[in-house]
């Protein structure tokens, strides 16, 4: 399991872990999960693309992955953000399918950018994770403050001179710029699991930012070190013990949140999580909260 | 039968007499219609997350019907419900709760999809399956299929029918809708059923790209172009039927001056919705501006709840 071949594996994994960890707080308090579904899993359109006039998988998902960002923030200016992604998904995939119909050549690799191919990481591949991961986390440390308020209070944010639509596409970026670190190892559906399941647990244990922050990390790390463990013992997919213990996660921390919260009303103390949904309306109490 | 010989610039030899193609026009009009009916209350509902996961979350269903060898469609359509009644019963109101735990189910969806696809793809080493679920192709159908998911479509569609009042009222405010009486929970899990059905049907036949695009895109472009939900309902379907055979007719064209190679269908269609959507807001814009000159007044929110 530690064999020279597979130490690429582990860093990549490592890597990948704590980056969806950090972001993967920001998306489940956004509430973007469609944006981390539709980014990773539309980017294919940029490696097919790319693939087909000869350039790097990387640039292609960089600039796919870009490219949907922006589009997903520019059209929820008039419309839903919902509504925006999913039009936003439909092109990029519907584009990446027009692409592979110019060649013949690379239906399978489709198969190891959906599921990804962690076992194959090559060192040479591994340098260019390791620059946008540190990028990812920086862009998050500067953008800490403003991020963390116009996520939990919009109209706070707004009246301090925060913008939410340039705090909305500065976060499709980050999102955009994990998609490309992550997808070209790990794929997208593991990557889309890893920035939602880890980060929707943590905050149901915790209501202090940092702290979650901190949980949704060791969640990631561990969800994906059990995963390499095991799909390495049973010779079975990684992606299905990462879905699979990313649910296993949020369904803990719901029944846990449920029963923390019996447990204080019956205390006689009014429950702080009265909705364990939002996390968001906890700071503020105020209805406005949602929506982008 | 249209003149073809007047229209021959417009439509290459073979349109009109070929098999593949009245299947593609008959099986892309239904799931044009019915998912232009139910799409309208996924925008107004903020639910186009579940549409578009739906039809991500029954290719488990489907490839686990595809290794035991059963219909893919059945599978697809039961791990559907399933999972529509999971999404209901983890039961959270909030869009960004609610879109999390839709990701939830997605994610750990997904995850089987991997599991049973690598168990299929073992046995019988071929990723065409997965490119087939993942795209689907409308010119591949085989003739029965129509009669299939007509009856699905309908089942979906006779299910927005009764539920049309209360889900309308809960859509719109739901808390209005729960002080009135609706049971709301209830409303809302009739609504998932409908939504998982209707996406599998066209999810299967003309793959996950078309199914969210026909869902999400000709709903969008009635909502922001009708006031009222029932006229936003059959512009809808409209919309979608005439963007589903105007791609379809793109698609069919394109194999003469691509060479061969024509364009797939599922971009010209996707590429049709996209021009309608922006000429759609090119016309409420133009109609917004029209109504403040004339009146002299603020525009009023002409819509009771800002959608599209």
């Amino acid at each position: 399991m530690f064999a020279s071949f597979m130490m690429n594996a582990w860093e990549a994994a490592t890597i990948v872990a704590i980056v969806a960890g950090v972001v993967g707080f920001f998306t489940v308090l956004r509430g973007a999960a469609f944006a981390a579904h539709a980014l990773p899993n539309g980017a294919f359109a940029g490696a097919a693309g790319a693939f087909l006039i000869g350039a790097n998988t990387i640039v292609g998902l960089g600039v796919f992955s870009l490219a949907g960002a922006g589009m997903i923030a520019g059209l929820g200016r008039r419309a839903r953000s919902d509504v925006a992604t999913a039009l936003t998904i439909v092109l990029m995939l519907a584009l990446g399918d027009l692409f592979l119909s110019r060649t013949s050549e690379y239906a399978p690799e489709i198969f190891a950018l959906l599921f990804g191919e962690i076992l194959g990481v090559s060192t040479s591949k591994l340098w260019p994770t390791i620059a946008i991961a540190a990028v990812c986390i920086v862009a998050v440390a500067v953008l800490y403050r403003p991020l963390m308020l116009s996520s939990v209070s919009p109209d706070v944010a707004e009246a301090r001179g925060i913008n939410p639509r340039v705090m909305d596409l500065a976060f499709l970026v980050v999102v955009a710029l994990v998609t490309t670190m992550a997808v070209p190892v790990v794929g997208s559906l593991l990557i889309f699991s890893l920035l939602i399941g880890p980060a929707g647990a943590a905050r149901s244990f915790t209501n202090r930012p940092p702290v979650a922050m901190g949980l949704s990390v060791v969640f990631a790390l561990v969800t994906v070190w059990v995963a390499i463990a095991v799909s390495y013992e049973t010779n079975l997919p990684i992606g299905f013990f990462v879905g699979a213990i990313s649910a296993f996660a949020y369904t803990v921390g719901r029944t846990w949140t449920a029963w923390s919260g019996r447990r204080s009303r019956r205390g006689g103390d009014r429950a702080t999580l009265a909705d364990p949904a939002d996390l968001a309306d906890q700071g503020t109490a105020h209805a406005g909260a949602e929506s982008g | 039968m249209l003149g073809a010989a007047s229209w021959s610039p417009l439509f290459e030899p073979g349109f009109f007499s070929s098999e593949p193609v009245h299947v593609a026009l008959a099986v892309g009009a239904i799931a044009a219609i019915v998912s232009g009916i139910v799409g309208v209350f996924t925008v107004i509902r903020g639910q186009s997350f579940a549409g578009h996961a739906l039809s991500d979350i029954g290719t488990a269903g489907g490839s686990a019907a595809f290794l035991v060898g059963a219909s893919t469609l059945y599978g697809f359509v039961a791990f559907n419900v399933v999972a529509a009644a999971v999404m209901e019963l983890i039961g959270i109101r909030k869009p960004r709760g609610r879109d999390l735990a839709t990701g939830i189910v997605l994610g750990a969806s997904l995850g089987l999809a991997a599991l049973f696809l690598y168990e299929g793809t073992i046995s019988s080493s071929t990723t065409g399956a997965t490119v087939n679920v993942l795209f689907g192709s409308i010119f591949t159908l085989p003739p029965g299929i129509t009669t299939v998911i007509a009856v699905l479509g309908a089942a979906s569609v006779a299910l927005i029918a009764v539920l049309y009042r209360p889900l309308l009222l809960s859509s719109v405010s739901y808390e209005l809708a729960a002080a009135r009486g609706v049971p709301v929970r209830l409303v809302g899990a009739g609504y998932l059923l409908a939504l998982a059905l209707a996406v599998s049907m066209s999810a299967v036949t003309i793959g996950a790209i078309l199914s969210t695009a026909l869902l999400i895109g000709p709903a969008a472009i009635a909502l922001r172009l009708a006031i009222r939900t029932g006229v936003a309902i059959f512009l809808a379907a409209a919309v979608g039927v005439f963007a589903c055979w105007a791609g379809t007719l793109i698609a069919y064209d394109s194999t003469v001056w691509a060479g061969g190679n024509g364009w797939p269908v599922s971009f010209c269609i996707v590429a049709v919705i996209f021009v309608l959507y922006f000429a759609s807001g090119v016309v409420a814009r133009l109609r917004a501006d029209r109504r403040r000159t004339t009146t002299g007044e603020q525009p009023a929110v002409t819509t009771p709840v800002e959608v599209g």
